[in-house]
């Protein structure tokens, strides 16, 4: 099964809005991981959340899209800059930030984006998405489905979630402080 | 026959848009684990697949019209947010002790 990435009857309008992001996402990854510089990797990081922030816009997950926001660019970047201003990492270039080995992890990852890209073509071929991904919600917005059903069918997942960033938290507080003994 | 009245239905965006650029992400977020020598940037790379995965959930809960994607997806996120207090903390303690950050410094479990 031949998949053609760009049908007759597709929508226009997201599908140039959606390679767009996705040409954004993909040189801002690849950026993150080549550059020779710390501080520089996490700002093309914040690039990457705000592209994949769009990708599920296209998807219809608002709220998701805004949690990300919230989440990813607002909290745990933050943290990672302070992690790279710690740690007393160089400002500037640095050329020991990739192991020697580094064709080892590019072969890896060459090799599995070969496998993975053949299987999905070849399982999903030409399938396509609901045009109104709306339709998931019976009635009102996604946010309103996604918020019944977190504190219906899925409240005690959500609850070990919770227990989880509580244990994180005082964890993460135990390991960093320094009187301890 | 039943795949064919499906895809009359579904009209819009390619599912497999979303889980190529999934598997583009999380293949270099793979890259980065593995050639990165700072522990900083390793856990950048982690937020790289994680960001893929979460592409994927969405994807796959557009496609058969279930919120469970979405509700995985925020706790994904929520994991992620944990991970990185949790794996800032440890490097910092890595720091602290070694007064570096080079995962390559960090052998004292080598045979």
């Amino acid at each position: 099964m031949t998949a053609t990435l760009l049908a007759t009857d597709t929508p226009i309008a997201q599908s140039i809005f959606f390679y767009l992001l996705a040409a954004v996402i993909v040189a801002a990854a690849v950026a993150v991981v080549t550059t020779k510089n710390v501080v520089r990797a996490a700002l093309y990081l914040i690039s990457v959340f705000a592209g994949v922030v769009g990708v599920y816009l296209l998807l219809a997950a608002e709220f998701v899209a805004v949690t990300q926001i919230l989440v990813y660019i607002g909290a745990i970047m933050v943290l990672m800059l302070f992690g790279i201003m710690l740690t007393r990492a160089r400002i500037g270039r640095d050329s020991e930030l990739t192991n020697d080995n580094w064709w080892v992890g590019l072969a890896t990852a060459v090799l599995l984006v070969v496998v993975m890209g053949y299987a999905l073509v070849d399982a999903f071929g030409d399938d396509r998405l609901p045009r109104d991904t709306q339709i998931i919600s019976v009635e009102g917005s996604n946010t309103k489905t996604l918020s019944d059903a977190i504190f219906s069918q899925y409240l005690i997942p959500f609850e070990v979630v919770s227990v989880l960033l509580t244990a994180a938290l005082v964890g993460a507080i135990v390991l960093a402080r320094k009187d301890r003994g | 026959m039943l795949a064919a009245a499906q895809t009359t239905a579904n009209d819009g965006l390619m599912l497999n848009q979303f889980l190529l650029l999934g598997a583009v992400l999380f293949c270099i977020g793979v890259y980065g684990v593995l050639a990165r020598r700072n522990a900083v940037m390793v856990l950048m790379s982690i937020e790289l697949i994680l960001n893929a995965v979460n592409i994927n959930l969405l994807a796959f809960g557009a496609l058969s019209g279930d919120i469970a994607g979405a509700v995985f997806a925020l706790f994904v996120i929520a994991v992620a947010a944990a991970e990185v207090g949790v794996g800032l903390a440890i490097v910092l303690i890595i720091y602290r002790n070694r007064h570096s950050v080079d995962l390559n410094d960090v052998d004292a479990m080598k045979g």
